[in-house]
């Protein structure tokens, strides 16, 4: 039946907005724990882990997400395993997040002075001690900023889970759409419930990246 | 838990993914030109531009890139039409796909301007160059060296994101993957070719970025 796009269809817009913000959590936490290792892996000192970090991230980031999904979506219940959307969403997510955090959390590492390692090094510490006492708080300033701008990547590409059925804000208008026949007004104020949450995380990286050049 | 894996099903649609493949090429490689000139225009307008154009271009850079692409391709595609204005699937892909990249260019491309020191600027108007002619011969080309790994990259993440085309039915890569799908049952075989075959370009679009850096940047022309 066809209804009006109405003032309680936005109400549900934006109680859908909190299963993007879920889905971005999750994906955040297994993309973390993913990406931490990759970094690990990249910055080893035994060449064929850092081959391993390599490979992961260029097969990861040389696919479309979409096949990831999909891939966990349909692929997974071949080998006898049910997968609902959470879980294909969760898992793809985690794989998709945890080689782009790999990267810039690498490449934050790795922007730490090798002088620092061999301080470290001079005080006798090991090369785990080095990393957790040196490296990474001087590290993890640097990877604010980034991993801010990649949660606002984050937040936007959890809306291709729309496509494996999985019910967040875009989602949601799709089937708001189909009830109201009304695709314009309900995509646009899709795209500005979107806008409403990343805008100030964007706005927000930036002013992290500006306060952290004038601290250098 | 016995599955046999068959490929055999998937390979037979190969004409098919062909031209699947051809399209998703074809809606790469004239995105990231379109991209690249709106990308040099807004960025010139941004930086070098009176107030009021650096805001339009300041407002459409914020609103694609803080919204999703899939959403920007279904108000095109679905939501246009109310408006009156219509296009088919492959002409809404290229839009909103040359939209999308426009506006990451214009921030990419703007970053390189802005790294231009003050003084190269000045020695090219003490040489009495116009103001295009400055932009032409001073700063478009260090300009360009400085930002194009970002650019290269951007681009490459482009080829892979027009896979979202497929969900307003554009017969691109991804598409073709989903009706052999539909056809065969082979659903985890066709992904893993398909996913496959987007590496594979992924590699050679990277590999002819890094050919393209040495032919351009890498000779005595500095």
């Amino acid at each position: 039946m066809i209804r009006e796009f109405t003032f309680t269809d936005v109400l549900y817009l934006i109680a859908a907005m909190r299963w993007t913000l879920a889905l971005t959590a999750i994906a955040f936490l297994g993309g973390g724990i993913v990406g931490l290792t990759v970094a690990l892996l990249r910055v080893s000192t035994f060449a064929p882990l850092r081959w391993l970090g390599a490979l992961y991230v260029h097969a990861v980031q040389g696919t479309p997400l979409l096949a990831w999904l999909f891939v966990f979506f349909f692929g997974l219940s071949i080998v006898g395993i049910e997968v609902s959307p959470w879980i294909a969403a969760a898992a793809a997510y985690s794989i998709y997040a945890g080689a782009f955090l790999g990267e810039i959390w690498r490449g934050c590492l790795q922007a730490i002075p090798r002088t620092q390692w061999e301080a470290g090094a001079s005080l006798g510490l090991g090369f785990a001690a080095q990393l957790r006492y040196i490296i990474v708080p001087q590290a993890t300033r640097l990877a604010i900023p980034p991993t801010v701008g990649f949660l606002v990547q984050l937040i936007k590409n959890t809306s291709l889970a729309a496509v494996i059925g999985f019910i967040e804000l875009t989602r949601e208008g799709q089937l708001t759409t189909a009830t109201t026949f009304r695709p314009f007004s309900v995509y646009i104020t899709v795209a500005v419930l979107y806008f409403l949450l990343c805008f100030p995380l964007t706005q927000w990286s930036r002013r992290l990246e500006r306060s952290l050049h004038v601290a250098r | 838990m016995t599955y046999s894996f068959q490929f055999r099903d998937v390979f037979a649609a190969w004409e098919f993914l062909l031209d699947g493949l051809i399209l998703t090429l074809e809606l790469s490689v004239v995105t990231m030109l379109s991209g690249l000139v709106i990308g040099l225009a807004g960025s010139a307008a941004k930086v070098y531009g009176p107030g009021w154009l650096k805001a339009i271009v300041a407002v459409y850079v914020e609103a694609i890139r803080n919204t999703p692409l899939i959403v920007q391709l279904f108000l095109i595609f679905f939501g246009l039409p109310s408006a009156g204005i219509k296009f088919n699937a492959e002409t809404a892909a290229y839009i909103a796909l040359s939209i999308n990249l426009g506006a990451y260019s214009i921030e990419i491309l703007r970053a390189g301007l802005q790294a231009i020191p003050r003084s190269q600027i000045e020695a090219g108007q003490s040489l009495g160059l116009s103001g295009l002619q400055i932009f032409r011969y001073v700063i478009i080309f260090p300009a360009l060296r400085l930002i194009y790994p970002a650019l290269a990259s951007q681009f490459v993440l482009l080829m892979l994101a027009t896979s979202v085309v497929s969900q307003i039915s554009a017969q691109d890569l991804f598409h073709t993957a989903s009706i052999i799908q539909s056809r065969t049952f082979r659903d985890f075989e066709v992904y893993i070719v398909v996913a496959g075959a987007y590496l594979l370009l992924a590699l050679i679009f990277r590999l002819m970025f890094a050919g393209l850096y040495q032919l351009i940047f890498s000779r005595a022309r500095r």
